[in-house]
């Protein structure tokens, strides 16, 4: 290097090198992640102590302990028993089908298959033909779904009173997720309006719905709503519980939306009216496409809310998986110490897989639709 | 790249040769106030087809306001504008069909960022000329040549730098084939790098004959392509003049310490 003066010009390029070996290999993850500081290092050698003191018993429990087989109580009541398997094994179709006809089953499958079939294609970007796809799950599919389900078209009619498990789970978190998006979306816009009339009435049914808990919403569709309709109009229950949870969760989508509709710059909006965008068409084409994609995160944590609150059915009559579970701790044939543990480690799990599909779907997409406009 | 002595030779003579006698757009004393804020202070402007006008003056002066009335991005609250025929009203038809026939340039750009470049062009022309993706498609590729970055078609925004972004911007505006342009501030939020190709595409966009208006503070491109350069000042327009005489004879006091303190 030249002796560095007030005048210098560089004679050549430095060539671009590889960063140095430190920051990689194993032993370097180990230590930035693990042992990086004396606290970091602390702490992960308490957690693993922990983790060793803790993991084990729950192991031994859940699985080395476990009674995989049996007829009755009997099976666990066996000293040191661990998870009584058994007793899902046995109440299975109940947890899924709830009360529904054994021989009506298959109605059922068939839905959850058709759900899955078309799902899963809707879910892979690269599958071609989502137009079509989508109609056929938004239009199609709830159409077949319900006559499946609740019958006609030559099948025995299966009241809903019947149905339960996760079956209602599913119908009722699937209902309130795709009612609540749309009209999530209609509200915030409408919150957003330069017209009084509708911006007013969308503030008042926003606030309306987020103000009062979804107890109450359940309760007052069972209790109160029968009250207000002609004597003889009989409103299926399940069917209230449902427009109940859709309108709810409609509520809180639109304000998660609505955050979205603000981190959009005016730029933005200036931009599509400048190249001659109606207003329909710059929503649809420019500002939601990027207000949904920033929102993803509380549109997805409204949607894991919405599926763990359909638990809150029971409380109208209405077993989901969870209140199906509770239900058959109470049959004497199975009472034993391990099954309450048992079912709610069930029902916890079988939330949880569908929660966390929820999560990681929600995060590829996000991935996926990143542009790269973000500074990083 | 044309040397700038050449280009400056045409337009020179492009500046005689193609201003018609047709108005294209008119603003007859027009008021706007934001709350108590007085913006514009009866402005009158008549722009005939192919005039290139640049429009300069110190910040809130209302130069941008006045532009940003011209396709009612900003509503103005009494006097006329008169754009290419039509009054633009409370009408929302009328201002649509206004700003099918004017494109804006933005100082941030304003490209959509979850569209590609190609997508960015071609996307008015699609929705609101109701052309068929391929032919739009096909416009949108030759403007962008035009601002020489076709091979950027299928990048995102976000991956442009700040004068391929502006460029792209010209390019989406002129897929609508407007038949004016609005320029607020092009090359203020550019690197000095960037600048000179933003402006040489706007100096051949003026050289084919396409009513501009420039809110810029880029005199030496004022020199070269405008036809009248008008100076702005608190609401009101207080001088304007062909580029020559403005610059070497500027008039109001305003006028001379605006240009006293721009040009060095």
């Amino acid at each position: 290097m030249a002796t560095p003066t007030i005048g210098y010009v560089s004679t050549q390029e430095l060539p671009a090198l590889p960063p140095p070996d430190a920051g990689r290999g194993a032993v370097a993850w180990l230590r930035t992640n693990l042992f990086a500081t004396p606290l970091n290092s602390a702490l992960t050698i308490a957690v693993g102590l922990l983790l060793a003191w803790a993991l084990p018993p729950i192991i031994n429990w859940l699985f080395f302990d476990a009674i995989w087989d049996g007829d009755s109580r009997e099976a666990c009541l066996v000293e040191g028993a661990g998870a009584c398997w058994a007793f899902v094994k046995a109440k299975f179709g109940q947890f899924i089908y709830g009360r529904y006809p054994l021989d009506q089953r298959w109605r059922v499958d068939l839905v959850f298959i058709m759900l899955v079939v078309g799902l899963v294609p809707l879910a892979m970007p690269k599958v071609p033909y989502k137009k079509q796809n989508a109609i056929l799950m938004l239009v199609v599919f709830p159409f077949v779904a319900y006559v499946l389900l609740y019958g006609g078209f030559g099948l025995p009619v299966v009241e809903t009173a019947l149905w339960g498990g996760l079956l209602v789970t599913l119908v009722v978190a699937i209902v309130g997720i795709v009612a609540s998006l749309p009209l999530g979306i209609l509200l915030a816009l409408g919150r957003q309006s330069k017209l009084p009339v509708i911006k007013t009435a969308s503030v008042v049914f926003i606030e309306f719905w987020r103000g009062v808990p979804l107890i109450t919403v359940l309760f007052m569709s069972s209790v109160m709503l029968p009250l207000f309709l002609p004597p003889g109009t009989n409103f299926d229950k399940l069917l209230r519980a449902l427009v109940g949870v859709a309108l709810f969760s409609s509520a809180y989508m639109a304000e998660v939306i609505r955050g979205g509709l603000q981190a959009i710059p005016k730029g933005q909006y200036e931009g599509a009216a400048a190249v001659g965008l109606g207003y329909w068409q710059s929503m649809r084409l420019i500002i939601l496409p990027q207000a949904l994609k920033i929102v993803i995160p509380g549109i997805v944590n409204t949607f894991i809310g919405l599926f763990k609150d359909t638990s809150l059915v029971l409380i109208i009559g209405i077993f989901d998986l969870l209140g199906i579970v509770q239900l058959n701790f109470t049959d004497p044939n199975w009472a034993s110490p391990v099954t309450p543990a048992t079912g709610f480690v069930f029902a916890a799990f079988v939330f949880w897989i569908f929660c966390f599909g929820m999560s990681r779907y929600s995060l590829y997409m996000e991935r996926r639709l990143e542009t790269g406009h973000k500074r990083r | 790249m044309t040397s700038v002595d050449s280009s400056e030779l045409k337009s020179v003579e492009a500046r005689k040769l193609k201003i018609s006698d047709e108005i294209a757009i008119e603003l007859i004393g027009v008021n706007k106030w934001y709350g108590e804020f007085h913006v514009l202070r009866d402005v009158n402007l008549t722009v005939r087809r192919g005039e290139r006008i640049v429009i300069c003056g110190p910040s809130g002066s209302g130069k941008s306001t006045m532009i940003r009335c011209i396709n009612r991005l900003e509503e103005h609250q009494k006097g006329q504008i008169i754009v290419d025929g039509n009054e633009l009203t409370s009408d929302l038809k009328k201002i649509d069909e206004v700003r099918r026939e004017v494109g804006m340039v933005f100082q941030h750009f304003n490209l959509f960022p979850h569209l590609t470049i190609l997508e960015n062009c071609t996307l008015a022309p699609i929705w609101v000329r109701k052309m068929p993706k391929k032919d739009a498609e096909e416009i949108a590729m030759t403007y962008l040549k035009r601002v020489r970055i076709p091979e950027q078609a299928n990048k995102y925004p976000g991956q442009l730098s700040g004068g391929q972004q502006q460029r792209v911007a010209i390019a989406r505006s002129l897929c609508m084939n407007p038949k004016i342009m609005l320029f607020d501030e092009p090359t203020s939020a550019l690197d000095p790098e960037m600048v000179k190709e933003v402006l040489d595409t706007m100096i051949s966009l003026a050289e084919e004959g396409m009513t501009m208006l420039c809110v810029t503070h880029e005199m030496g491109f004022a020199r070269q392509v405008a036809n009248r350069v008008i100076f702005m000042d608190r609401g009101q327009i207080v001088e304007q003049n062909e580029p020559d005489a403005f610059f070497s004879n500027p008039q109001h006091e305003r006028t001379k310490l605006f240009l006293s303190q721009i040009l060095h």
